[in-house]
């Protein structure tokens, strides 16, 4: 009898600690449902809040877990997630508590894991242990995550310095090569353009960025007060090469042009002259081998709007503030075949001297900014008027 | 013994800011005055550096200060996308938390300033910071996130390609963003216990970098003074419903200040404006094309007005007149706003340059200079007996060997 109540005891403790830890799991992944549904103006932040209050509680082993669920998350989620990934790290590396090294490492190792929990898992590895996160970075030279191969071309360009030190021109010249392959971001695409013209090598920055160099050009239509930003022109009811626009100069129609500059610089000045208060549109044909996602990263200092096939992409009435290659990154969808994109620039009345480019750059790339080619170049024979 | 127990737990629970803290842009006021005494006048770098300590990103946001805690933010990373918010001893300067967070908005912006440029608010019980990215992120003052608000995401037009400045107040509770562009421009009222929209109103669809200005009600009616190419706009935080329009213009750089029912609006120079008890009117009392300010909000102090001007020229006029009584050319170019202690008035030089006033000398008097070796544009914060200033790569702690 005493048997069975000893062992009815143990079962009931079992059962107590299953539950226990099973509504532990439950309540856990309720606060990061309620994490991944907050929402655009705030809502369900305060859920959210209640929700950050438990998971920042959470033990280290819940840090992989946490950065798992910011896979597919957006970015008001994957940032109320961090946060409550930073509490728990902070508070066991301030506790001297060990991490969970191997397990952070394989979520890193994992590419079909987003690239922002992935790059903040090398983070935690770096600052739990530096050299354990050192002998990874070499890994990194082609990964998705930009942070993460950023690490790795910069490690490729200290030991191709050496190389170059060491008068090993040629051991240097390939390294070069293979950073500047995988290299995204522009500081260390041009450091590495330039050790490599150093060398003696050509390097086409034009082609590595895939900024579209041929298109047609029309204008100019007005910009008088700004107003030429929301005015519906001719060439975004009719893009057709062959249309014939009116403007305040009498009948407009699209001329052919192509720019040599090595980042793409599409240059409304150059066949107009340098106006005020003026619209222009661009036009070129992109042709895609398949059905894609893709993104457009457009630089312009001038009011402008962007058309794919027909459809507004995105638009932005600001003047004279400041440009840079992938200054706007505009998601899109590519279709198998021919695609059309329309770019209108408008170019305000400010006459200072920074306020005389009426210009822009667009490249079309994936999400790591690695570019897409056009499958050939497109070929518009439209006669300049 | 409950209701003792009541008592002191809302003691402790609302009233966390005391009267020394620096708790927002340019202080608990947001107009540079400090009441701390015993700061040093004659500076020296061998004696009056309590602690310096190295910053993990770039900023020219104002350090805030709270009781013996110190926050500030930077932002990191190669795109500055990595926005971090610290938490220190003001006591030793050591590190008692930091967090990061993705930037959700823009994080493009002119060399020379930052993504985290705008100056965090705090009420004393949390900590409200937001980044040139038109991202906000309240924080308890332990480190926990308690909600976030990402205005670029929400709102795809609202951003500055040469970077947003303008910092946070707090008005009758109401955490007032002034998030004005080119394009999608607007102030809006968000509720500091949930960060959700209470109200929401368009802007003028221009650059705008200044900070509003509050006038705290002692009967409980604050009013927020927006600035902007197009004047003043006097709104109610409780439901941006505008109240008055100064409708002369105004700078979008220096910020207006406040003393007493003065209001001094960087506009045609400077401007005051009288405000009428009921907080409904204004009249202008003087203007003066000879105290224009700078990048640098002018400070009224006393029976004086202050106004820093871009070429580094300090005038000193007569706060009822307007009337310039003197100038003094101080070593510029400045990024940040003056603040003013016991009759010192403390700025920071672009060059790094720590100068001190004595604004009690005929024609005021440079009482000490202090080279900190690194580019300062932001305006310092005072608390505990101490001056606390940031670089790009550092934040110090300036006292008396005393308040070490």
């Amino acid at each position: 009898m005493k048997h069975t109540q000893i062992l009815l005891a143990f079962l009931l403790a079992v059962l107590g600690n299953y539950e226990s830890s099973q509504s532990a799991d439950d309540e856990f992944a309720r606060s990061v449902s309620t994490l991944r549904n907050v929402g655009s103006e705030g809502e369900g932040n305060v859920a959210a809040s209640q929700a950050m209050e438990y998971l920042s509680n959470s033990g280290k082993e819940a840090i992989p877990s946490l950065l798992f669920e910011m896979n597919g998350a957006n970015p008001f989620a994957a940032n109320y997630l961090r946060g409550a990934v930073e509490v728990i790290f902070n508070k066991n590396l301030k506790e001297g508590g060990s991490l969970p090294l191997v397990a952070l490492g394989e979520f890193l190792l994992n590419k079909s894991h987003d690239t922002k929990p992935r790059a903040m898992a090398f983070d935690l590895i770096k600052r739990t242990d530096a050299g354990v996160a050192n002998r990874l970075i070499p890994g990194f030279l082609g990964d998705p995550s930009v942070d993460l191969r950023r690490e790795a071309i910069a490690m490729l360009l200290i030991k191709a310095s050496g190389l170059v030190k060491e008068n090993k021109k040629s051991a240097a010249v390939l390294m070069y090569r293979q950073a500047l392959d995988a290299a995204r971001d522009l500081d260390q695409i041009q450091t590495i353009s330039s050790e490599l013209r150093e060398l003696g090598r050509n390097v086409n920055l034009t082609k590595h960025f895939g900024f579209l160099t041929n298109w047609n050009l029309v204008g100019p239509f007005h910009n008088k007060g700004r107003a030429g930003f929301e005015e519906v022109f001719g060439p975004e009811k009719n893009f057709s090469l062959d249309a014939q626009y009116k403007s305040n100069n009498g009948d407009i129609t699209w001329k052919q042009y192509s720019t040599d500059d090595e980042y793409g610089m599409v240059d409304f000045n150059e066949p107009y002259g340098a106006l005020k208060e003026v619209t222009g549109y661009a036009r070129t044909t992109f042709i895609s081998s398949s059905d894609r996602p893709a993104e457009l990263r457009l630089g312009c200092k001038n009011a402008w709007k962007i058309w794919l096939n027909g459809e507004l992409v995105f638009g932005r009435d600001e003047y004279h503030r400041g440009m840079r290659i992938d200054q706007y990154k505009l998601p899109i969808q590519l279709n198998k075949g021919t695609n059309i994109i329309l770019v209108k620039a408008c170019q305000n009345e400010q006459k200072e001297e920074w306020t005389v480019q009426w210009q822009f750059q667009l490249r079309v790339c994936d999400s790591t900014g690695t570019a897409i080619h056009s499958y050939s170049k497109p070929v518009s024979k439209v006669a300049a008027k | 013994m409950k209701k003792h127990l009541l008592i002191i737990a809302l003691v402790v629970l609302t009233a966390r800011v005391s009267a020394g803290d620096w708790t927002g842009f340019r202080g608990p006021h947001g107009n540079g005055v400090s009441d701390e005494v015993g700061l040093p006048v004659n500076l020296d770098i061998e004696k009056h550096i309590a602690w310096k300590v190295a910053l993990p990103g770039k900023g020219l946001s104002s350090p805030l200060v709270l009781g013996d805690r110190v926050f500030v933010t930077v932002s990191g990373g190669t795109r500055q996308d990595r926005l971090q918010i610290i938490c220190l001893s003001s006591i030793d300067g050591s590190v008692i938390w930091h967090r990061q967070f993705w930037a959700m908005g823009s994080t493009m912006c002119h060399s020379k300033t930052s993504i985290a440029a705008p100056t965090p608010v705090t009420d004393g019980v949390s900590l409200f910071a937001i980044f040139s990215s038109n991202d906000i992120f309240c924080l308890d003052l332990n480190g926990n996130l308690k909600w976030l608000r990402g205005l670029t995401v929400d709102y795809p037009n609202a951003r500055n390609s040469l970077g947003m400045a303008s910092s946070l107040v707090l008005a009758n509770d109401v955490l007032v963003a002034q998030v004005e562009n080119d394009s999608e421009s607007f102030v809006v009222g968000l509720d500091k216990g949930s960060g959700s929209n209470l109200w929401k109103i368009n802007r003028p669809k221009s650059a705008n970098w200044t900070t509003a200005t509050v006038n705290k009600s002692k009967f409980g009616k604050d009013q927020v003074f927006l600035q902007s190419g197009e004047g003043i706009h006097a709104i109610d935080p409780e439901n941006g419903n505008m109240v008055w329009h100064y409708s002369d213009g105004a700078s979008t750089i220096p910020s207006s200040v406040l003393k007493g029912n003065m209001l001094y609006v960087p506009s045609q120079g400077l401007t005051a404006l009288e405000l009428s008890k009921d907080g409904k009117t204004f009249k202008q009392k003087w203007r003066s094309g000879r105290l224009r300010p700078g990048t640098a909000s002018p400070l009224a102090y006393r029976n004086h007005i202050y106004s820093l001007n871009n070429a580094g020229v300090l005038a000193c006029a007569d706060i009822e007149s307007g009337k310039r009584l003197w100038q003094l050319r101080l070593d510029g170019p400045f990024g940040g706003s003056p603040v003013v202690a016991e009759n010192h008035l403390y700025v920071f030089s672009e060059e790094g340059l720590a100068q001190v006033v004595d604004l009690t000398a005929p024609e005021g008097n440079i009482s000490g200079k202090m080279d900190l070796g690194e580019m300062i544009q932001c305006s310092p914060a005072v608390a505990n007996g101490a001056i606390y200033v940031r670089s790009n790569s550092s934040i110090w702690k300036i006292a008396r060997k005393i308040r070490f």
